[in-house]
């Protein structure tokens, strides 16, 4: 753990975005992770997407349950709202909140543990009633917090760095969210910043239920031979379906690609996503042959990476509530207790 | 790009800019830290090895390690490198048993060293310990050179003068102060096995315009002036005082006139105020003493009426750019201006002079400044016995630089007197160690502090102006010199890497508060830079390569603006950075000197 401040000093270059804001405005107080943690690198991330998309920091909600993992909100976005929750049970609080104020960018932190063990009810919930909100879950394979144990989405033959061999089968979490109707699906690695930044902003201008698995290294306890979800497995292992460039509706396009190579896919908002192909005759808004595909290349010892579903028209839980516009937690005691009156009408209407 | 060799002292030095830039290089990161130790004698004896004149430095350096200083780039203001220096002298008590014994044994040479300046001193102060027999001409009656003829007491004391010139005749030099050299010739004939010329540059440039002749008795020549000052032969000047000139000369006359009973003083210069050549420091020192600065004023005439000198007329003049960017002055095409004055002091320059130099002893001049041919390196002259350093060498500069020329000189007569080869320069060390003490403790203080530059505190100008020898800085107390050794930034503890252990976690890039570190694929410099997580504009600061990572990809870290936090180090699982003091150390002659 690091005792010392980060210094205030920052580059005397380092750019201001629309809001004023520079980078380092975005940041929070320095981690006390184990030094070089995944997770660290997901907040960089976060705090990057967050300052290029002009974000105002008092917009955004992030929460969270228990673990490693579920402290990162602590490390990142220092200005703005948090509840730190109790063990998987982010999603649930997350859920109020959003149906509360709909006005605030969700962020909701998990950790393997968090939500494919004890939260995954709340995970599998949350997701299929599409709840408007950026769902990142940081994925290390095992409970880093309470020292190393497997968690659920350990890979079946993995082995602890005890040695200890994992004989269950692991829960695919991008598989459960593409089959629970999540409509922003993503898997990325704590490690490649360059896939992981655009796919946030993407993720959070997307109007619907968006999920990410982070594959992020514990240090401490998975990142040794034999382990799964170690820097150097990944590494190998990884493979990008395609890179994304986030585009928000006011930027233009300036770099030209070779047709076939590159698909744009404009959001509601007029923002664009697009996608410079690696893998040609993927098509990400076939939801069914994107969990083909994901099993088939698992099966081969492969991660697939990159934006891997996304619906371009999402509809969130608000839409199927239809809820009116103005934020509920912005309506007077007036609206919301109507009076006898009002209620004797609702009464009389079920007479 | 090929990976940095960081075995080259001289990688690591450029990370120390202020120790690069000081002439004399002296390791300012170190005697800083032992500043903020309270370790004061210490910190006198590393600065007293490299730059010889801690306590008048401290007072009157030109400090070109200031605008070096690594802090001046993320913030408004430098550390007050100069001043800390001071406060080691200061408050270092006696440290008279430290000084380097006289040597037991001579070693049978002789040299003549001609003026008793910093350069001269230097020159002495590293050759006496190796058993030297040296012998100091000055046609002066003491030691200093100009330090003493022309710094004015209320910036410098005589007192720490003396304290300071005295450490090195202690050491046994035979004075011959009073004698002044009159043939070079005469002197090479006395057998001396080398000579050292440090006789500054003692000419003041005149100023011949109509009325020069006619009203001369209240016309002065700046450094003559400033002499006669010092030597109490002037001890007052008329009510009005026009200085002409910019540089820090033309400040010293002025302020030493505001002393001596003149009440309307005002410096006139032909260029703007942010061309002067005056240090700003100095020019601020005039302007707090009520004294204007009035700019882009040509003297035209010296006004006289019945032989006594009246005013002084200028045109008006405006700076022109042309298409190469170079500044003209031109006529501003205004009426000329006419200020009354009762003395002037004219201070627009100093030239050498070596009228007893022989033009027919081998030794050859220069033609076209009538000044010595003199190496750049070695000192040496075309004369291969005489050397030459200080203001004699290239023209006039500072105390800090005729330092450094009398350490090189120093080296080159010692190889010279032991039939070494004098270009066959010696080699700077490096000693490197770790700083690291446990997993977040380091034996140095890393936290940045955020305080701005501590002001000096400065004696009252009431009670400063009635007494011309009452200084004017005070100088910091322990309590200020504590606040601003903290802004230090230590940039010589450096940080390095180690290929074999990274793994590439990308800690320390996310922690690096001013984004030094990137790990990119490989490039040619000029297309690594554009591709770096900050601007890397700075292209005088190297960029720091390692290869050998598992990804292919390489380390690039850009020294330009580390704050030397240690975060990277504290942050990286694996120990692959490390936080390294590097204590660099310019070979001296026969290091004679090293006390540490
Ligand atoms: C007004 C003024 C203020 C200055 N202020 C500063 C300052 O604040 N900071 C700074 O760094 N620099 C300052 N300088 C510059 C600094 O004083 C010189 O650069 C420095 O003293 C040069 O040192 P030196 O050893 O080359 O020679 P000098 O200091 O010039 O010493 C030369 C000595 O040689 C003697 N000499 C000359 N010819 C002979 C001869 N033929 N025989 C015997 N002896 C001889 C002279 O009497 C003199 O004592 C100032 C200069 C002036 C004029
Ligand atoms: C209700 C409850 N049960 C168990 C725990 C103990 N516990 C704390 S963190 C944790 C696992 C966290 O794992 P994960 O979400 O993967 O986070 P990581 O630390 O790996 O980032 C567990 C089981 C708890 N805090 N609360
Ligand atoms: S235990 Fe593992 S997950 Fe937790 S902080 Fe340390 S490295 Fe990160
Ligand atoms: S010491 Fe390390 S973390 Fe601190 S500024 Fe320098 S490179 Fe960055
Ligand atoms: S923190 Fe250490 S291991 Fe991680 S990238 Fe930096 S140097 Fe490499
Ligand atoms: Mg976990």
């Amino acid at each position: 753990m690091t005792f010392m401040a980060k210094p205030k000093f920052h580059h005397p270059q380092l750019q201001k975005n629309a809001l004023g804001y520079t980078r380092r405005d975005y940041e929070g107080p320095v981690s006390t992770l184990c030094a070089g943690c995944g997770h660290d690198s997901i907040s960089a991330a976060i705090i990057r997407a967050v300052y290029e998309l002009d974000l105002p920091p008092h917009r955004i909600a992030k929460l969270s349950g228990i673990g490693c993992s579920s402290k990162t909100p602590t490390y990142f976005l220092g200005a703005s709202h948090g509840f730190n929750s109790v063990h998987g049970r982010m999603p649930s609080v997350l859920t109020g909140a959003n149906l509360a104020n709909k006005d605030l960018i969700y962020l909701g932190i998990s950790g393997d543990g968090d939500s494919a063990s004890i939260g995954l009810g709340q995970f599998a919930h949350s997701v299929r009633r599409g709840v408007n909100m950026v769902y990142i879950v940081a994925n290390n394979g095992v409970y880093g917090l309470t020292k190393g144990q497997f968690s659920a989405t350990s890979d079946k033959g993995a082995k602890s760095k005890r040695g200890a061999l994992n004989k269950d089968e692991a829960i695919d979490l991008v598989g459960m969210a593409l089959q629970l109707g999540a409509t922003f699906v993503g898997r990325s690695f704590s490690g490649d910043k360059d896939q992981l930044v655009p796919l946030i902003k993407a993720a959070l201008n997307h109007k619907g239920a968006a999920f990410i698995d982070c594959l992020s290294p514990c240090v401490a306890f998975n990142n040794h031979d034999g382990s799964t979800k170690s820097f150097d497995y990944i590494r190998e292992h990884n493979e990008a379906l395609n890179s994304l460039d986030f585009i928000t509706g006011r930027q233009e396009i300036t770099v030209e690609y070779k047709p076939g190579t590159v698909e744009t896919v404009t959001q509601h908002d007029g923002s664009r996503l697009r996608l410079r192909k690696i893998a040609d005759d993927y098509d990400v808004h076939d939801r069914i042959a994107a969990l083909s595909y994901m099993q088939q290349r698992a099966a081969h010892g492969e991660i697939v990476t990159g934006l891997l579903y996304v619906d371009p028209e999402p509809q969130d839980l608000h839409a199927h509530l239809n809820t009116i516009e103005q934020p509920l937690n912005s309506l007077g005691t007036h609206a919301l207790v109507p009076g006898q009156t009002a209620l004797d009408k609702i009464n009389a209407a079920f007479r | 790009m090929q990976p940095t060799d960081i075995k080259n002292p001289e990688y690591f030095h450029k990370v120390v800019d202020c120790q690069w830039a000081c002439p004399a290089h002296t390791p300012v990161p170190e005697y800083i830290r032992l500043i903020a130790e309270g370790r004061y004698a210490d910190a006198f004896m590393i600065n007293w090895k490299s730059n010889v004149f801690p306590g008048i430095l401290g007072r009157t350096c030109d400090r070109p390690c200031e605008p070096a200083c690594r802090r001046g780039r993320i913030e408004e203001e430098p550390v007050a490198i100069c001043r800390l220096k001071r406060v080691a002298a200061d408050y270092k008590g006696d440290i008279s048993a430290r000084m380097p014994p006289k040597p037991q044994q001579k070693n049978g040479k002789r040299i003549a060293l001609i003026g008793a300046g910093p350069s001269s001193m230097t020159v002495a102060r590293d050759l006496a310990p190796l058993g030297y027999d040296l012998v100091i001409y000055d046609g002066e009656k003491k030691t200093g050179g100009m330090i003493r003829t022309q710094i004015p007491k209320f910036r410098l004391p005589e007192e720490v003068l003396d304290e300071e010139m005295g450490y090195i005749t202690a050491m046994g030099p035979e004075m011959r102060l009073g004698q002044r050299i009159d043939s070079l010739k005469e002197l090479l004939n006395e057998s001396y096995d080398a000579i050292f010329v440090g006789t500054g540059a003692p000419k003041g440039r005149d100023l011949f315009i109509p009325g020069r002749q006619e009203a001369s008795a209240h016309i002065h020549i700046g450094i003559n002036w400033l002499a006669n000052v010092s030597f109490e032969h002037v001890t007052k000047i008329g009510k009005r005082v026009i200085v002409l000139g910019g540089g820090n000369t033309a400040m010293d006359c002025c302020r030493t006139s505001r002393r001596l009973g003149g009440e309307d003083v005002k410096v006139i210069v032909r260029s703007g105020f942010d061309e002067m050549k005056a240090s700003p420091w100095e020019k601020d020192d005039a302007i707090r003493e009520d004294i204007p600065i009035l700019n882009y004023l040509v003297p035209k005439e010296f006004k006289h009426k019945d032989g006594k000198l009246i005013g002084m007329t200028f045109e008006k003049v405006k700076a022109e750019y042309d298409a190469k960017g170079r500044r003209n002055l031109v006529p501003a095409g205004e009426p000329d201006q006419y200020f009354e004055c009762d003395d002037v002091i004219i201070a627009v320059g100093q030239e050498n002079a070596f009228p007893w130099i022989e033009r027919d002893i081998g030794l050859a001049f220069d033609d076209r400044w009538n000044m010595p041919v003199v190496d750049e390196t070695t000192f040496q002259s075309t004369l291969d016995k005489v050397f030459f350093g200080g203001d004699a060498a290239f023209g006039p500069k500072n105390i800090i630089w005729a330092v450094a020329h009398g350490h090189q000189a120093a080296i080159s007569i010692h190889k010279f007197c032991q039939g070494e080869d004098v270009k066959d320069r010696p080699p700077t060390h490096m000693n490197i160690t770790s700083q690291k003490m446990g997993i977040h403790e380091w034996s140095y203080d890393n936290a940045i502090s955020v305080n701005v530059r501590t002001a000096v505190p400065h004696q009252d100008t009431h009670i400063a102006l009635k007494n011309l020898r009452a200084e004017v800085e005070l100088g910091f107390d322990d309590r200020l010199a504590l606040r601003e050794a903290q802004r230090c930034l230590n940039c010589d503890v450096q940080t390095v890497f180690n290929n074999t252990l990274c793994i590439e976690c990308d800690a320390c890039v996310d922690i690096c508060p001013v984004d030094c570190i990137t790990f990119t694929e490989d490039g040619e410099e000029q297309d690594l830079r554009t591709r770096l997580n900050a601007p890397s504009l700075n292209l005088d600061q190297s960029l720091y390569i390692a290869n050998g990572l598992k990804t292919g990809n390489i380390l690039v870290k850009d020294e330009d603006v580390c704050l030397h936090c240690g975060l990277c180090a504290e942050r990286c699982p694996t120990g692959a950075w490390d936080m390294e003091r590097t204590l660099i150390d310019v070979a001296q002659a026969g290091s004679a000197c090293c006390t540490k």
